[in-house]
């Protein structure tokens, strides 16, 4: 009904409605593509490890001077941290999730396969402890018992007879769901048998997204590693984090001082850390998003109210000849809509045709249509927002005031 | 006529407030963000070593075969970044470079006189690694050729690790200990930090600090030290220590100072020699592949700018490019609302370039005050980046500085852009008939 009048005056001022919908369309496209980050980074720090998060703390330690018996050392050491009050387990690893730095393998299903084998995991050495310091849900199967568990020194390659895979990876290699009993192929030709499945670990290094399934593939292996460098990992009993880890440092030095112990810090922070440039990252662009949001806002309204001031004698013209306020409310709002509707589609195939780019690019992930479409709804909505109070102004105008200079 | 027109431009500035603090506001928001994070590119994509960076190469060779050598994204070949021990000193031996180093990281633990033990990364290289790469010395010097064949125990100490051991005294000549053992010190490093840390950035953060400590490479290998960095194996070395420096798993790294073309030749026609030599011997099973890239190109290759860096430059130049997008639209309405005045001042006698040299004069005023505003909101968001970025600020947070260069280019910057987003406008308001303005009024 009022939309050819409305396309004919917008004919008359081309350069401003193009410059607004140019504005919404680029808005839309660096909105839409931020928040598609940001929803990437918020999946990959959400994602459970799969451990007793509250009540882990780790750390790093290191002799100094390499003590005479390594393996007598560590199991004086673990000793020491499970006697001390409070504490439910503690064990000695290579690494555990989300640590930043691990050993990376393939699986073999057969044993003369080559090419990296069927899928590459990460390595966890582990004695009977494991499961209980870490905190690990057994969903098939059994843990590692006593008599399975070997030494394993630096440089060393040892076959063991049995390991324990997360049900991602158990999934991954047999996807019948019967992978306890199963042989694997992993560091030499001799077979190792699948002996348990827990639900869930995160390997070392922090996951992409939700996308990421190399993310749970862990492997458990009954070895105790032993070298001059070592990640001691220690469950408390729950609410009593705080108080192990001050007791912690001690204990150890009571055994010998000649040592460094590094990085003493609950599992929070090693959370914190292994996410950092993706919480860094979301800030960062949340803070772009908003900032733009709020410009391109604030430029509508002052170009609006610009357009408006100089077309007061035709709104008091048409007031003058029986148009009410709704009347004019409405003409502003319609070509308003049609402008940032032009926009918005503009806004969703540039931003997405930005995002198809940057994901051949650069790796990002790729965005949904339903971020898009939320973008653009949001920018509409915020436009029409924009063009209330101008319109509301210029509504009020009494049309003799209006048409007096004409 | 510059300064009546600079003086118009103040006058005016102040009569429509809203709509030029919206403009000033616009292009401050849209620098202030796009200088944020051009800042951190600047400072990633600077060159570390200027004077030379086109002389320092890493030889690449294809130690891993076909099968399981590294693959690129897009399939392209990728040869291992790092040495096995039996190639590097092969290399070393060969001596082919005027200057050449083989090194790895390290970890020590450094016991103080006093106090308790504390672990330092420290590198284990040759000591041409000093003069290759240009490193200053406050006292004393690298250690001697002698000490390298008598794998000795001897080390040079960073500005930071002697200020904190020898607090008092020169630290030359003194004994250190580490990892238990005495070692004397020959030189300590002054202030030495090249941006990004070019000659490993596969071992850590590319943007690290410098080591804190350097020892001979023979006598690190002598005490059987192991990598603190990346250890990668694509088939199983034997047991033992003895295995670690016999099998197929890279963890050194090797540059060569190479003076000129002739040269770089030379040197590439060696590693086709010697892994064709490998491949007679039958330890490689597949032809010679080498590659040869000096400090750019290898930067390049190892992708030392992150991608999110990349990415969020990219966004933020699109952010630009809305605030000067808006802008645009607030001066149309700005010149547009005073067409009136134009056209008096075009009745009066004011040709059309006056009428533009006037506006262009006002938009350089708002693009001035713009860029104080960009370059306060910069600065801003530097630090709160700096915060947001945790525990990771010791590597990265150096890159984060507003040096006077950058300043002034933030100012540029704002300027330039105003200027050229105010030129449509500026078009328009020289387009005013004065007839009928002056019939309006």
């Amino acid at each position: 009904m009022e939309i050819v009048p409305i396309l004919s005056a917008l004919r008359r001022n081309k350069v401003g409605a193009i410059l607004v919908a140019l504005q919404i369309a680029l808005t839309l496209a660096v909105v839409a593509n931020g928040m598609s980050i940001i929803q990437g980074h918020l999946a990959a720090m959400g994602r459970p490890s799969g451990i007793d998060e509250a009540d882990i703390f780790t750390l790093q330690n290191h002799w100094v001077g390499e003590p005479e018996d390594l393996h007598e050392s560590i199991e004086a050491d673990l000793a020491a941290l499970r006697n001390t009050p409070g504490v439910q387990d503690a064990e000695a690893t290579n690494s555990y999730p989300l640590r930043g730095g691990g050993w990376g393998w393939g699986i073999r299903l057969k044993p003369d396969q080559t090419n990296g084998g069927a899928t590459s995991t990460t390595l966890y050495f582990n004695d009977t402890h494991g499961l209980d310091a870490m905190g690990l849900k057994l969903v098939a199967g059994r843990w590692f018992s006593a008599s399975e568990i070997q030494v394993m020194r630096v440089d060393d390659q040892k076959a063991t007879p049995s390991a324990v895979l997360t049900a991602a990876l158990a999934k991954k290699l047999f996807p019948k769901g019967d992978a306890v009993g199963q042989v694997i192929y992993m560091v030499t030709n001799a077979p190792v048998r699948v002996i348990g499945v827990v639900e869930r670990a995160q390997t070392p290094w922090p996951a992409q997204g939700f996308g990421d399934e190399f993310a749970e593939y862990s492997t458990f292996l009954p070895l105790q590693f032993v070298a001059n460098q070592m990640s001691y990992l220690v469950r408390a009993r729950p609410g009593q984090l705080a108080a192990v880890m001050h007791a912690a440092p001690d204990r150890l030095y009571a055994v010998t001082r000649q040592r460094v112990i590094d990085q003493l810090m609950p599992f929070s922070e090693t959370r914190t850390r292994a996410y950092q440039i993706q919480k860094s990252e979301s800030w960062l662009l949340g803070t772009v998003c908003g900032l733009l949001l709020a410009i391109t806002g604030f430029g509508t309204v002052g170009l609006t109210m610009y357009w408006v001031a100089q077309r007061r004698r035709q709104i008091g013209l048409r007031r003058a000849l029986g148009a009410r306020r709704i009347d004019i409310l409405r003409y502003f709002h319609t070509e308003n809509l049609l402008v940032a509707g032009t926009g918005a589609v503009l806004g969703v195939l540039g931003g997405l045709g930005a995002n198809l780019w940057m994901a051949t690019h650069m790796g990002t992930h790729r965005m949904s249509w339903v971020y898009i479409g939320i973008g653009a709804l949001i920018v509409l909505v915020l436009c029409q927002l924009a063009v209330l109070w101008p319109a509301y102004r210029a509504a009020s105008t009494p049309p003799s005031l209006a048409t007096r200079g004409l | 006529m510059l300064g009546y027109y600079l003086n118009l431009a103040l006058r005016t500035l102040r009569r429509n407030v809203i709509l030029t603090s919206l403009i000033i506001a616009a292009v401050g928001v849209g620098i202030g963000a796009y200088m944020t994070v051009l800042t951190v590119l600047i400072a990633m994509s600077g060159d570390p070593i200027p004077d030379k960076s086109d002389r320092l190469f890493v030889p690449q060779i294809d130690v891993w075969g076909p099968n399981t050598r590294p693959k690129g994204d897009t399939g392209e070949v990728r040869l291992p970044p790092q040495f096995t021990y039996r190639d590097v000193t092969a290399f070393m031996q060969a001596h082919l470079a005027p200057r050449q180093a083989a090194m790895y990281p390290v970890g020590l633990d450094v016991t103080p006189p006093k106090g308790i033990p504390f672990s330092q990364g420290g590198r284990a290289t040759y000591r041409d690694f000093f003069a290759m790469f240009e490193v200053p010395f406050k006292s004393g010097a690298a250690w001697s050729v002698k000490d390298e064949t008598d794998r000795a125990d001897v080390v040079v100490l960073g500005k930071t690790l002697a200020a904190r051991l020898f607090p008092h005294s020169s630290a030359v000549g003194q004994t250190v200990s580490l990892g238990g053992r005495p070692y004397r010190v020959t030189g300590v490093l002054d202030a030495w930090s090249p941006t990004p840390r070019f000659y490993d950035v596969i071992n850590g953060n590319a943007f690290a600090d410098v080591e804190d400590f350097f020892i001979p490479f023979t006598t690190a290998i002598g005490h059987q030290m192991q990598t603190n960095g990346n250890y990668n194996c694509a088939v199983l070395p034997p047991s033992g220590w003895a295995g670690r420096l016999s099998g197929e798993c890279i963890w050194f790294g090797f540059w060569a100072e190479l003076p000129n073309a002739a040269a770089v030749r030379h040197y590439k026609q060696y590693l086709i020699n010697y892994s064709a030599e490998q491949q007679r011997l039958g330890r490689f099973h597949w032809p010679p592949l080498v590659q040869l890239n000096n400090v750019h190109q290898w930067l390049a290759l190892m992708h030392v700018i992150p991608d999110e860096v990349r990415v969020n430059s990219l966004l933020a130049f699109g952010f630009l490019t809305v605030c000067l997008v808006n802008a645009v639209g607030l001066m149309l309405a700005r010149f547009s609302a005073r067409a009136s005045e134009f056209g008096v001042r075009r009745a009066l006698g004011a040709t059309r370039s006056d009428i533009f040299l006037q506006c262009l004069t006002e938009t350089a005023v708002v693009g001035v005050l713009g860029g104080i505003l960009g370059l306060a909101l910069t600065a801003l968001g530097l630090a709160a980046n700096r915060a947001s970025l945790g525990y990771l600020a010791q590597y990265v947070g150096g890159l984060m500085r507003l040096d006077p260069q950058v300043m002034a280019l933030t100012v540029a910057l704002a300027v330039g852009a105003t200027l050229c987003s105010g030129l449509y406008p500026t078009w328009r308001a020289t387009r005013v008939q004065p007839a009928l303005q002056l019939k309006a009024q």
